[in-house]
């Protein structure tokens, strides 16, 4: 995973609700076999309608996004994760996200920050003009005037961003644990060890 | 910990839990065994590519399963002399062909796009008897919350965490809050599970369940088939929450009973005596309680595009200013020039050119059972352009037409379809074009998610073939 510390830069004021993952990339983006060039499907529906956030010279590369309620609800794609790291997305701000867009941001050095409606307002008000700083260190969002809001981050997720590290190694670290645990389970459970054994 | 009474999900989350950090707190973050990982081609094929480049390899195959369904076209897959017809679009053709590489060079179970037993990968699992009680279960997709359905703690993953079950057959987790929707009493004539579910999301929003496990209890889960459990959690994700499910019974233990990969002989009897202790204790506290009356529950159709837009089908389409919170008033305003809907309309009134049966929330036997009974000895309106029934499996396509309910379909003006998840979501040759409305028994009414421009209407299969015949949405109870 990508190491992400501090993030600070131009925000496109989105402020929508319900933001679902096919409004973030629609399906018919997700017939490839790569992580890579999704940006260009990224928000697609929205960036048809003229005047929309995305269309704003200062937003272009912009690194974060604010978002209203249950940002990223509905499909477990990961690919709106990956389209959003490709129009150089690395930080959504919002008062809620679903839990699964929540994990796949995490897995992808995403920052999702969650934040009271009114400080979320306050932030859509500033990125009009100003740039905004995500210090996940000290787990906290500033602004160029005298905002200071914090943020919750588990403290797991937290240690993996800081760090870059890499999950997957992280658990086969843990390897011990797990056979020990299937160990107990073939004894205890047995039956959740065998349906393919079944022959069709 | 064992003294104090537990929730259904708690009880399967401890059995799971294999490694807890240092930290006492029970909300941090644990390493949870996976029981069951079913595979489709759409949100694989960048796993399958990663653990390649990391060297690695999958550590239980023999609990994986494999089956395409999202992008396979659902018209004939063989010609007449039996021969394999391609797919026309190269990419879908490409991820196809990329899953049907990735199982068997993994070692995974893979159930091929003309195996009888193909289907949508939420119907498959319970059908095949995959999917267990007090298992725990992921899939690459968010409906895997139907597993709910047999008692099961089942919930959908991103592609990142896809690839950390196969390579370690482990998920690092968070335990979820609990939620407990009571239902008691008895749903009415014409009123079925997907009524009930699209009520419960209308009740409690589309964000009601975020953070949260559902657990439904009450008389009229109770009673409910398993088809119909499986409906009602498969859509726990539209209420936000992750997962849903209801304690398993004797319904689900006579529904498992012979399926190829249930547990058979003395392993049969061993399961059901831990599956029977699978019940929340007296006395266990969820953190959110709702209650609903089976009683208020009336056939149901989504007006907008969320599922929490969702009336009676007696009701009129309401004005945005109905609602308190102005966010909302925005949405509900942007909806309805979306779905082409202006408030105070009955929405009975509105017409419909499309009709889609079909879907993981109903294509099971009982839902194609329900929409036959409708349409036996009628014929779809002249103005219903384009009807598809599309079958979750290939073994309720044969039980269908073992039952004769094929004919009853086309003769209705249907199309018969081979079985995947169609015009579900806009990513297969099965859309619904722009501007045109459908009746639509699958679970999400987004922007777009049926075609371009498409609006979805969410109903129950009886209601979508009393649409078919009506050419409006109607009240399948005065046919
Ligand atoms: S039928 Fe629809 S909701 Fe179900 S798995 Fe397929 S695409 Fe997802």
């Amino acid at each position: 995973m990508r190491a992400v510390s501090t993030i600070h830069g131009r925000a496109i004021p989105l402020g929508l609700k319900n933001v679902d993952t096919d409004v973030i990339i629609p399906a018919h983006w997700l017939k490839t076999v790569s992580r890579e060039g999704l940006g260009k499907g990224a928000f697609e529906t929205i960036r048809q309608a003229p005047g929309n956030p995305f269309d704003v010279e200062d937003f272009a590369r912009a690194p974060i996004l604010i978002a209203g309620d249950n940002f990223g609800c509905g499909s477990s794609r990961e690919h709106a994760a990956w389209a959003m790291l490709d129009m150089g997305l690395t930080a959504v701000i919002a008062p809620s996200f679903s839990d699964i867009f929540s994990g796949n941001a995490f897995k992808n050095g995403i920052l999702a920050v969650e934040l009271p409606q009114d400080q979320v307002d306050r932030l859509l008000e500033v990125a009009r003009t100003d740039p905004i700083t995500i210090d996940l260190d000290n787990q906290i969002v500033t602004t160029p005037f005298q905002d200071r809001f914090a943020f919750d981050v588990d403290p797991f997720r937290k240690r993996c961003l800081l760090e870059g590290l890499d999950e997957i190694g992280l658990t086969l670290a843990s390897g011990d644990a797990i056979t020990h645990h299937e160990a107990g389970r073939a004894q205890d459970l047995p039956w959740l060890d065998c349906p393919l054994a079944v022959s069709r | 910990m064992a003294s104090r009474p537990r929730t259904l999900y708690e009880k399967i989350w401890d059995a799971h839990v294999v490694a807890r950090p240092d930290r006492t707190d029970s909300d941090d973050t644990c390493l949870l065994y996976i029981d069951r990982h079913l595979v489709h081609e759409v949100t694989s094929p960048q796993a399958f590519e990663a653990l390649r480049l990391a060297g690695r390899t999958v550590r239980r195959p023999d609990l994986t399963l494999a089956v395409p369904d999202h992008n396979l076209p659902t018209t004939a897959r063989l010609a007449p002399d039996g021969a394999r017809l391609p797919i026309d679009d190269p990419q879908s053709a490409a991820q196809l062909a990329a899953l049907e590489r990735n199982a068997p060079s993994f070692g995974i179970r893979y159930i091929d796009a003309v195996a009888p037993e193909q289907g949508i990968v939420h119907v498959v699992g319970p059908e095949q008897g995959f999917s267990l009680p007090g298992a725990t279960i992921v899939c690459g997709d968010s409906h895997t919350a139907a597993h709910g359905g047999v008692g099961a703690l089942a919930f959908g993953i991103g592609t990142s965490e896809v690839e950390h079950v196969l390579a370690t057959q482990t998920l690092q987790l968070r335990r979820s809050k609990t939620m407990e929707i009571r239902v008691e009493g008895e749903l009415g004539p014409g009123v079925t599970p997907k009524d009930l579910i699209l009520h419960i999301i209308g009740v409690i929003g589309t964000g009601g369940g975020t953070g949260h496990v559902i657990e439904y209890r009450g008389t009229v889960f109770e009673n409910m088939s398993v088809e119909g459990r499986l409906t009602v959690c498969n859509m726990s994700i539209e209420g936000g929450a992750r997962a849903g499910l209801i304690a398993p019974d004797d319904t689900v233990f006579s529904y498992l009973k012979g399926r190829p990969y249930a547990p058979q002989g003395e392993a049969w009897d061993r399961a059901v005596e831990w599956w029977r202790s699978l019940r929340t204790d007296e006395g266990a506290v969820f953190d959110k309680s709702v209650v609903i009356d089976a009683a208020d529950v009336e056939p149901t159709v989504s007006w907008g595009t969320s599922p929490e837009d969702v009336i009676a089908v007696g009701a009129k389409i309401p004005s945005p200013d109905s609602f308190a919170d102005p966010s909302k008033q925005a949405a509900a305003r942007k909806s309805l020039d979306y779905m082409g809907l202006e408030p105070g309309v009955a929405i009975a009134d509105v017409g419909i050119e499309n009709v889609f049966i079909g879907s993981c929330t109903n294509s099971r036997i009982e839902d194609l059972r329900a929409a036959a009974e409708v349409l036996r000895g009628r014929k779809k309106a002249a103005s219903v352009r384009w009807a598809i029934v599309v079958p979750g499996s290939g073994l309720v396509k044969r039980q269908a037409e073992e039952e004769g309910l094929d004919r009853v379909f086309t003769d209705a003006g249907f199309e018969w379809r081979e079985p995947g998840c169609s015009a579900c979501l806009a990513m297969n040759p099965d859309k619904v074009p722009p501007g045109e409305r459908c009746a639509s028994t699958s679970n999400r009414n987004f922007v777009g998610r049926q075609g371009p421009g498409a609006r979805t209407h969410l109903m129950s299969p009886a209601m979508a073939a009393a649409a078919a015949v009506t050419g409006r949405i109607a009240d399948v109870r005065q046919l």
